[in-house]
């Protein structure tokens, strides 16, 4: 059963067709490398899927239910989780206060809710230390290296249990070793049968941990299959066009 | 202490977790903290004040420079949630102004002194709701929309009485309730130094244990992730904007019942002080940084220069100046801080 799929999915940006009826299914455990040159519709994909952005046409299935987003916050509580390409962090907040964001620990006093720190601070730091991360809970974004803006990126998206994650290009800005971390990461998360739809321009990175790889190309669907029966040429040669659709 | 608290609530946190809550001590946030520095400044001030002149320290000073610094510091306070989400309000001037008047004719016109704070507590939340609905849902420019009401509010207030003063004096029973419930001196202190207390501590309270002071902040640090990760951004806009008239309408009725009539130029080009008072406290015009007391001890800081230069026997014209170098200072010292 598909955990998401979706169904001719159609984008018009006014005249332009960013998406052209694409079709998309990711099972849970399953991890989705999602591929295709600058403006070949992957980000939009995503932002569909986020509820950023609504389609001009076609259906979202979630769990075999049509489901409607408007906005990105319904898509998390359906447990669609995003990590941004930026990241979303605000950068004078501290790593906790990043990883609650929109969705603050509260404690009743009298009849006040007011934010709980410590137990933000203790969860916080619980999901660092599973990411093995030595991000610190009390500190400032802004202070912060980029694979310790990255974990808080991450820790956000499993704060709940999320079905599925989608990474906007985790390991474009990060050291190589961050990278080995994230993969691990998105290892990590397949083993908890969560689904991960990983957008990448690496190629090395979406064969090292996709499952299946999905290759878009000018806004259609040119490729969806198993990554064993794909290769990084093939790959190469459906993205830039070479070769037509496998 | 904060060991049991997080060992208690998470379970699952190892030592190294804990070690690091040493690293930023008390000390060295006051030390970075712009509010700090402010509030040494103002007790510099006072200690060398006190030598160059008796009157100083005595009582009758005293009062007059914290009754006249609380108008422009609840107004700083309203400010400071405007200018952490990055925005700004130019409005709150007129905004006074406009309560004031509208709060005088009602008294004058023998309504209750109940109606009369109703009339102008509803018009400084309109002036923020056109505000905040303006900038948070059409997306326009702060600036330039609270520049817009600046003129608006101002000339609707000359529009009210066609100009005319309107005097709390001799007009009734109401009138002199009003004045005794807003220009008093419960304990010894005036009525405005309490109101400005409790909103001190109440917004302070909101900022830093409410999860509405934390998207205020977030808004500010970054609007579009703050957006993304499902804040309220538009509701806490408004919100913001209809804090910071609200704070002018008290403001308002604060300086009317202190001055006993409503002149239509009321609180004009207050809203610079006002702005100036939040800076000097630490408030970022970016976005993301400040904090109710910081627009409190920024306020305070204009008064007490004004206060000493005046005390001092030192041309008035020359106030302008030493406010302008103590802005200049402020935004420098947040510089060396960084």
């Amino acid at each position: 059963m598909a955990l998401l799929e979706l169904r001719k999915i159609a984008k018009n940006f006014g005249a332009i067709r960013a998406l052209d009826e694409v079709d998309l299914r990711v099972e849970p455990g399953q991890v989705l490398g999602l591929m295709g040159d600058n403006g070949a519709g992957k980000s939009t994909l995503v932002k569909i899927i986020a509820g950023n952005f609504r389609a001009t046409s076609g259906a979202i299935m979630l769990n075999d239910e049509e489901v409607h987003f408007h906005r990105p916050i319904e898509a998390r509580k359906n447990g669609i989780e995003v990590v941004y390409q930026d990241l979303a962090l605000c950068d004078n907040l501290t790593a906790a206060a990043n990883v609650f964001l929109g969705r603050e620990l509260k404690r009743k006093i009298g009849p006040l809710r007011i934010l709980n720190y410590s137990a933000m601070y203790a969860r916080a730091g619980a999901l660092f230390g599973e990411l093995k991360s030595e991000t610190r809970p009390r500190d400032l974004v802004r202070q912060m290296s980029g694979g310790q803006r990255q974990a808080v990126a991450i820790a956000r998206a499993r704060l709940t249990d999320s079905q599925i994650v989608l990474m906007d290009e985790p390991t474009a800005a990060i050291s190589v070793r961050q990278v080995v971390e994230v993969l691990d990461l998105i290892r990590r998360l397949r083993d908890q049968n969560v689904a991960v739809l990983l957008v990448s321009h690496r190629m090395p990175d979406v064969f090292a941990v996709a499952d299946r790889i999905m290759v878009m190309r000018r806004g259609r669907k040119v490729a969806d299959k198993a990554i064993s029966d794909s290769s990084p040429e093939e790959v190469t040669g459906l993205i830039t066009g070479a070769i037509e659709a496998a | 202490m904060a060991q049991d608290v997080e060992t208690q609530a998470g379970g699952n946190v190892a030592i190294k977790d804990m070690l690091h809550n040493k690293e930023a001590t008390w000390l060295q946030i006051m030390l970075s903290s712009q509010p700090f520095w402010i509030t040494m400044s103002v007790l510099a001030i006072v200690v060398v004040m006190s030598f160059v002149n008796e009157n100083f320290l005595s009582t009758g000073n005293f009062f007059n420079i914290t009754r006249n610094f609380s108008f422009i510091a609840v107004m700083a306070v309203g400010m400071t949630t405007v200018i952490i989400t990055a925005g700004i309000d130019l409005s709150v001037g007129s905004t006074l102004g406009l309560v004031a008047m509208a709060s005088a004719v009602t008294i004058s016109n023998g309504y209750p002194m109940e109606a009369a704070i109703a009339v102008g507590i509803a018009t400084s939340l309109a002036v923020g709701f056109v505000n905040g609905v303006l900038i948070a849902h059409l997306r326009l420019s702060p600036f330039i929309v609270t520049l817009g009401t600046l003129s608006i509010a101002r000339s609707l207030t000359l529009i009210l009485t066609g100009a005319t003063p309107v005097t709390l004096r001799r007009v009734g029973e109401e009138a002199d309730r009003f004045r005794e419930a807003l220009a008093g001196t419960p304990l010894g202190v005036s009525t405005p130094v309490w109101v400005l207390l409790v909103l001190t501590i109440v917004v302070a309270f909101m900022l830093r244990y409410t999860a509405w002071g934390r998207h205020v902040y977030a808004i500010g640090g970054n609007e579009q992730a703050a957006r993304l990760n499902g804040v309220p951004v538009d509701q806490v806009k408004v919100s913001v904007y209809m804090l910071s008239a609200l704070t002018a309408g008290i403001s308002g009725l604060l300086v009317l019942a202190w001055a006993g009539s409503a002149l239509s130029n009321f609180g004009q080009t207050w809203e610079l002080r006002v702005i100036a008072s939040t800076v000097i406290g630490g408030a970022n015009l970016m976005g993301g940084v400040g904090s109710a007391y910081g627009g409190v001890i920024g306020a305070a800081l204009i008064e007490i220069i004004r206060n000493s230069l005046l005390l001092a026997g030192v041309n008035t014209f020359w106030q302008g100046t030493f406010v302008g170098l103590f802005i200049l200072f402020a935004v420098l010292l947040e510089k060396v801080r960084k």
